[in-house]
């Protein structure tokens, strides 16, 4: 199966426009580190209660950095005509969408997957338990990136419309966030959480990218 | 003026907020022709052919393309990171375009700077960036939003020309514009 070349050339330039904004795509690699790294200075030395929340500070973490950079999402299309080209085109307006978060996703939100071992390990995290948890963060990440595209469709018309992303985004991070902890809190395997995380990174995957597309209609209405 | 209207708007009104920009808009662009739309600033030129365009939805009437249709506007839809020729490429790929790109580049004059970032271009590079994107596949209907703004005499020179090529090739352009501007034989609408 291989997308319309419309929707391919969209996913180029949105991973190239990534790229080319240099120190920009790697800056929720920084948040999210930042803040796990400053956790332990926060809640004292004691390992027994650095290691019982690591997880739960890391869920915390990505969430917030997905938001970091979420404002240029379509912002910069809207501002330099891209976007009004993207619309009057064949492809569905909400492939292009998903396109675009897909490969914002794969510049900003992935690093954090890979990122996400090291931190569980300064943390705390028993080293059995890391694999298990760059899973679940892989899997509850690509829903916050997708809710959080959503909500930068619909602040792209808005100047320092961060906070309203935020606003948007995170009461959709809720149930990622809820099933993502209780993953990780059961033990070992593949806990129904499990499933019921995955089944809300579906949800958004199928959801958000038609939501985008109508946000983005009125964005250049 | 021979055979169907290529474009078409009934009774086009658009609001913007409480202000009415226009109402009861009727327009017709046939083969060959070319319409500028004139108007002091604010009168709803843009917005006239966004509404054309199927950007902005209209309050009342309809517009029918009889016909697939180009759009230049203010923001020329170049990335600050992209290069004439990255940029060229980018939407024959996105259009299935055969063109080749080189000779897009040098029929408006970007040869040389075809690899400059678009964020070090002046406007005038990116407006005939922006007409390059115009020659990558035939489509015709061409709306332009003051497509002289930013060009110098070349490029005035430079625009016209393609604009006549595409109307003798059997397409219609419908434009924005102030002042004196190299399209003869055009019909006026003011807005």
């Amino acid at each position: 199966m291989t997308a319309p070349a419309p929707v391919r050339a969209a996913f180029k330039q949105a991973l190239k426009e990534a790229w080319a904004g240099g120190a920009g795509a790697l800056l929720p690699l920084g948040f999210f580190a930042g803040a796990a790294v400053l956790v332990p200075l926060t809640l004292g030395p004691n390992t027994a209660t650095l290691s019982g929340t690591a997880t739960a500070v890391l869920w915390i973490a990505l969430a917030l950095s997905s938001l970091v950079t979420m404002e240029r999402l379509f912002q910069a299309d809207l501002e330099d005509g891209a976007l009004d080209l993207w619309v009057m085109d064949d492809a569905p307006v909400s492939q292009i969408a998903f396109a675009k978060t897909f490969a914002h996703w794969l510049v900003s939100g992935l690093p954090l997957v890979a990122l996400a071992p090291l931190l569980g390990l300064i943390l705390g995290v028993a080293p059995g338990e890391l694999p298990r948890a760059a899973v679940a963060y892989g899997v509850g990440g690509l829903a916050f990136f997708f809710w959080g595209g959503f909500g930068a469709s619909l602040a792209a018309g808005v100047r320092r419309g961060g906070l309203l992303i935020a606003l948007i985004a995170l009461p959709f991070y809720v149930p990622t966030a809820i099933f993502g902890a209780l993953t990780l809190a059961s033990p070992t395997g593949v806990p129904p959480e499990a499933l019921m995380l995955a089944a809300c990174t579906l949800f958004a995957i199928a959801i958000a990218p038609f939501a985008m597309a109508a946000a983005l209609r009125l964005a250049v209405d | 003026m021979t055979g169907p209207a290529l474009l078409t708007a009934q009774n086009l009104g658009v609001m913007r907020g409480e202000r009415v920009l226009f109402r009861s808009l009727g327009l017709d662009l046939f083969s060959g022709e070319a319409v500028l739309l004139r108007g002091p600033n604010g009168a709803g030129k843009t917005t006239l052919l966004r509404t054309l365009a199927g950007l902005t939805a209209p309050e009342t009437g309809v517009r029918t393309l009889n016909g697939r249709h180009h759009w230049l506007g203010h923001a020329d839809g170049l990335k600050p990171h992209e290069t004439p020729q990255e940029h060229l490429a980018l939407w024959a790929t996105a259009w299935g375009s055969e063109t080749d790109i080189p000779d897009v580049l040098e029929t408006v004059g970007l040869t040389r700077a075809a690899n400059v970032a678009g964020r070090t271009l002046s406007a005038g590079q990116k407006r005939r960036t922006a007409f390059g994107r115009l020659l990558l596949i035939h489509r015709p209907i061409w709306l332009l939003d003051e497509p002289f703004a930013a060009l110098d005499a070349d490029g005035r020179g430079l625009a016209a020309d393609l604009i006549a090529k595409h109307r003798a090739s059997g397409g219609a352009v419908l434009a924005s514009v102030h002042g004196d501007v190299p399209v003869p034989d055009a019909r006026e609408v003011l807005l």
